[in-house]
């Protein structure tokens, strides 16, 4: 027995142990691994699937309702990727925008003084919050396929807005020759904007005098783009939508699909961003307010100086896992068509082409790179807005 | 000298007490305050009056066909003559009471369950119920041992929706446990392949994974061998929910604190038996509010299913409105399913919001 346990002794000691177990554990991943690649090809060559990514460079031959870089079916499932790609981003940036306006203004209304308000807020967050997504997108499809008129029968706005079945036609912004020193103009004027913004700071810090730098950063904003543009004598026209035959022609459109889905996004994650900015709003001590008002801060200065920064530190990572949910939510469109990268991609070219692993690992690819730039950024975020110790 | 007499006491000033003073001071405090009553006021005017005709007073609850049935408001006919596909699917009607049973076989386990005295014999009778429900509810819904085998593809529903849960929750929940320990741990391969599933996973989104269980997983295995359509569901739904279960229960183990892994030590205790007696019992208590709220966001996931062509609940509003006498009824279908799955949903995040409070005034002293 003694004999028995002296050799197998090293079997107790815990470093052993760990590289034993590690070991095994690795080897059972390798193993399992290597396994389910075997039977893949194995499955793959009897299916006469093709491997690789030759098929990117293969025509689509299929038409997509909405892109924004230059498609036709005449154009590669490499394009169509981009295509899908960019709608994503698109739908996900609207949501986002509507999303923290949305939220902004229900988070605040929640902590109303007014009883009313604070409760229809309340409502609103516990009624969407706990409704599915999939079930708001598909619901809000629903209603907008049911209740907008057909084309002929538009609703009309100022004779260049139409909201029918086929979606909102709105007129397009064409730029012509010189419309670039705008943008110039108008880049010119927010670095401007900076630098006067440095400038009075500065001077508060010195003089302790301070300055409302509102009517310059309006001027300089708005102002000088203003002025470039109506001296180069209005450089940008624009298209109206007409009504051709069954449908409109012209302008710029938005789909029902991208309505509905851009529209149940963001009052669904809405719903998440209020409940962040209340918290944080709310985990800001009387003590704070107190001490801020016994130091002679005026309302607005106190929630600008002393509420607000502590309240966002704490609102912000939630409303930036919120953003990211959002764009991982986007992905809902394959339910209703919108054409984004799952529906375009990972729907319609894997069921022409059949090549499911790559498809289904580029298309995971895309959001896990989202998912890490913005849980980068967070990071970012919190060190930036961490608490200095001195 | 003067002499005192009781005086009546007076009533406050009606601007202080009563339902004008709680007026002025919740509705009309101020100006702005007061046009944003009015205006909220005017916005449930436009809004509520509608709905209330549409769904109520305007619907049609008799038993009539859909031409009879108005198109002023809701026909809620169609709801009641499809409600058993909305429950069951497609189960074949004589066996509805096998679902029925394993509901309330449910009921009665928790029941036992809470209702059993402190002894010694609590642990093991709680655990041989956690142990045989899969298995007898599995055998009721699908079939054998005598009882006529129901092919999973009948499955539809509700009860779809709640089994794709309660699998995806209680398969999740034990490999989550292994892998928030190998994200604790200090082993090198092990933390880094839990850390590289976890984040794997809570970076994409549920329906590539689930397009990934539904076309990629049948590749994985060897030739002829045909996997179930909800089986392999179940699996995506699983892996999802592994990783966000195993944050969940990290969040748990990182609030322990140092001392109770030092104390465990010294009192000799393996690694085993620090894990199982000291560590998870504690860790697994602080984390039951989260484990709850993570079940709820299952539960709202569970819906995506349908985009891989299971029948769930949802499904069912298109699957109802094609049938060629109800067209044109999916607005009453999405309403009745959002109706269904918020009075879940929200007694759910009501229950979890209580557990909250019990957990956290349980921990403040």
């Amino acid at each position: 027995m003694s004999k028995f346990k002296s050799i197998f002794s090293f079997l107790y000691n815990n470093e052993v142990r760990a590289f034993l177990f590690q070991l095994l554990t690795l080897l059972a991943i390798v193993y399992f691994f290597y396994a389910a690649v075997d039977n893949m090809f194995a499955n793959i060559e009897s299916r006469g699937i093709q491997t690789g990514f030759g098929f990117l460079e293969a025509e689509s031959g299929f038409d997509i309702a909405e892109y924004l870089i230059d498609y036709s079916s005449t154009s590669s499932n490499l394009t169509v990727f981009y295509v899908g790609l960019i709608n994503t981003i698109v739908v996900s940036v609207v949501g986002i925008v509507l999303a923290s306006v949305i939220g902004l203004i229900i988070g605040i209304a929640r902590l109303s003084n007014n009883w009313l308000i604070a409760k229809l807020a309340g409502g609103y967050i516990e009624l969407f919050r706990n409704i599915p997504i999939l079930l708001q997108i598909l619901f809000w499809y629903n209603i907008a396929l049911a209740s907008f008129p057909h084309p002929k029968r538009s609703f009309e706005f100022f004779d260049s807005i139409f909201v029918n079945l086929r979606g909102i036609y709105m007129p397009k912004p064409i730029a012509e020759e010189g419309f670039v020193w705008i943008v110039i103009a108008l880049i010119v004027g927010f670095v401007l904007k900076v630098l006067v913004k440095r400038h009075f700071n500065k001077k508060h810090d010195e003089t302790g005098v301070e300055t409302n730098t509102l009517a310059y950063s309006l001027a300089l904003i708005i102002g000088l783009p203003a002025v470039v543009y109506l001296a180069l004598g209005s450089p940008l026209h624009f298209d109206y939508p007409m009504l051709k035959g069954f449908n409109f022609k012209g302008g710029m459109s938005l789909s029902p699909e991208f309505l509905s889905l851009a529209f149940a996004l963001s009052i669904y994650t809405a719903t998440y961003i209020a409940e962040a900015i209340r918290s944080g709003i709310e985990s800001v001590t009387k003590g704070q307010k107190e001490a801020a008002a016994a130091m002679g801060l005026t309302q607005k200065q106190s929630l600008k100086l002393v509420v607000l920064p502590q309240a966002l530190r704490v609102a912000i990572p939630p409303i930036i896992n919120q953003y990211l949910n959002l764009t991982k939510n986007s992905s809902l469109a394959a339910a209703i068509g919108y054409s984004e990268l799952v529906s375009t991609f990972a729907g319609t070219v894997l069921n022409q082409v059949g090549q499911a692993v790559e498809i289904i690992l580029m298309t995971m690819a895309v959001y896990l790179t989202i998912s890490l730039v913005i849980s980068l950024i967070l990071n970012i975020v919190n060190h930036k807005m961490s608490i200095k110790g001195r | 000298m003067a002499i005192f007499e009781q005086q009546v006491t007076k009533q406050p000033p009606t601007s202080e007490v009563g339902m004008i003073h709680w007026l002025r001071e919740n509705l009309f405090s101020s100006i702005t305050n007061g046009f944003l009553t009015l205006t909220a006021l005017y916005l449930i005017y436009l809004s509520v009056p509608p709905l209330a005709d549409w769904m109520f007073f305007d619907a049609t609850f008799a038993e009539v066909s859909n031409d009879q049935c108005g198109r002023e408001g809701a026909c809620w006919s169609y709801v009641f003559e499809k409600i058993n596909l909305f429950t069951y699917g497609f189960y074949p009607t004589e066996e509805y009471w096998r679902p029925q049973l394993v509901l309330a076989l449910a009921i009665v386990f928790v029941l036992i369950a809470k209702n059993l005295k402190k002894s010694v014999y609590k642990v093991k009778v709680i655990a041989g119920l956690i142990v045989s429900y899969p298995v007898i509810a599995f055998v009721l819904l699908y079939g054998g041992f005598g009882l006529e085998v129901v092919e999973t593809h009948k499955w539809g529903g509700l009860m779809l929706t709640i089994v794709v849960a309660a699998v995806g929750i209680v398969a999740s929940f034990p490999i989550g446990i292994l892998l928030a320990l190998g994200r604790q741990s200090e082993m090198k391969i092990i933390k880094f392949l839990s850390v590289v599933y976890i984040e794997f996973i809570r970076g994409v989104p549920l329906i590539t994974i689930l397009f990934m269980a539904s076309v990629v997983l049948p590749l994985f295995f060897s030739a002829g061998m045909d996997v179930d359509k909800l089986l392999r569901a179940l699996i995506g739904i699983t892996m999802f929910q592994t990783a966000y279960i195993a944050e969940v229960i990290r969040g748990g183990l990182q609030a322990i604190p140092e001392g109770q892994y030092e104390a465990a030590d010294a009192m000799g205790l393996s690694f085993f038996q620090k894990t199982t007696l000291i560590i998870l019992p504690q860790a697994l208590k602080i984390s039951i509010p989260n484990i709850v709220g993570s079940f709820i966001a299952l539960f709202k996931d569970t819906t995506l299913v349908l985009i891989i062509g299971l029948f769930d609940i949802l499904s069912m509003v298109h699957l109802t409105t094609s049938d060629e006498n109800w067209l044109g009824r999916e607005t009453e279908g999405y309403v009745f399913v959002t109706m269904v799955m918020w009075v879940i949903l929200y007694s759910m995040s009501r229950y979890s919001k209580k557990l909250e409070v019990r957990f956290s005034t349980e921990h403040k002293n």
